[in-house]
């Protein structure tokens, strides 16, 4: 029952990642633009919606359907791994036009040089956990 | 029901993204894409090369079910509720990204410049479709997470640091368009 709700989540993830077209790689470059209003109403709905969700789950105590408590993780506090990663994070978000959802959305879509990104997505973060120790954090 | 086969508008796509996080929070878990990168990583033994990667990826096993789902939405989405599959992004932008050498600007929904399949002959866009990948994996798990870790997740959670990887993300993305794509296309 658990891996077929998330199953069933992940599809109508899929499915809005491509329907909204948030998963276009045109219409990345156009947010970086800001050419358009499009991906800044998406993601700002969600945010909005989002805070309300969070502050809602949190005041009312809401509980998992499994009944257990929802809890958030805090990221650790820290200013260069959050700049630095998120800068080199959106160097490649521009040049590949997809995050990792979209990615995955794009491969049930068909377009299949998308598994190049991938592949080299996966090879990112293998690259990463051997110079981490290195890294500033 | 002709409005399914049409773009979504923001609101009705941001709203599903809300929910999406909603019932991942509601099955106890939360919403994270870049974390299943790692995940592949372990399971194909990285656990040997780095300590980053040595944990029991069968904890994650539920994110890879939401990756599997996203493959059959994304299926779905393509080949069942979409009539036209060209994005109407701003004309200006049109005439900017023909200028760039992307004739498939407003045409389609990919740049066929860069994801028909006609590219797996040509080392040099393989090559770049390989590096953009590079640096979002990299820069996701150096930053912690993606656009749903990040900037959905960490947002609605009132985080700063998530603030802080929204703001490289968008500095990265503005230096890749701004300086480095008239250098490369």
């Amino acid at each position: 029952m658990r891996s077929l709700s998330y199953l069933l989540i992940g599809i109508l993830f899929g499915i809005t990642m491509f329907k909204s077209e948030a998963a276009s790689w045109f219409r990345i470059y156009e947010m970086f633009k800001f050419d358009a209003f499009h991906m800044y109403g998406i993601i700002g709905t969600a945010v909005v919606l989002g805070v309300i969700i969070v502050q809602a789950i949190k005041r009312f105590k809401v509980k998992s359907f499994y009944g257990d408590p929802i809890q958030f993780e805090p990221k650790e506090k820290s200013v260069p791994r959050y700049l630095i990663g998120g800068f080199i994070f959106g160097l490649g978000w521009a040049l590949a036009g997809a995050c990792p959802g979209p990615m995955f959305t794009l491969v049930g879509a068909g377009y299949l040089p998308i598994l190049i990104v991938i592949a080299g997505a996966v090879l990112g973060t293998w690259a990463y956990g051997l110079v981490k120790e290195k890294l500033p954090h | 029901m002709d409005w399914i086969m049409q773009p979504w508008p923001w609101y009705v796509s941001g709203a599903a993204i809300a929910l999406v996080m909603l019932l991942l929070l509601l099955v106890g878990r939360n919403f994270g894409m870049s974390s299943n990168l790692r995940t592949f990583c372990t399971m194909c033994g990285a656990g040997k090369t780095s300590e980053f990667f040595r944990f029991d990826w069968k904890e994650q096993q539920w994110n890879l079910i939401v990756v599997v789902g996203a493959i059959i939405g994304g299926f779905i989405a393509a080949h069942y509720l979409t009539a036209d599959p060209a994005v109407a992004i701003n004309p200006v932008t049109v005439a900017e990204l023909n200028t760039l050498g992307f004739e498939s600007a407003g045409k389609a929904y990919l740049p066929t410049e860069l994801f028909s399949s006609g590219v797996f002959s040509e080392p040099a866009t393989l090559g770049l479709l390989a590096l953009g990948g590079f640096l979002v994996g990299f820069g996701a798990r150096y930053a912690g997470g993606c656009t749903s870790g990040h900037a959905i997740s960490g947002l609605s959670n009132l985080q700063w640091p998530s603030l802080l990887a929204v703001i490289g993300f968008f500095a990265g993305g503005m230096v890749m368009i701004y300086f480095l794509f008239p250098l490369i296309f």
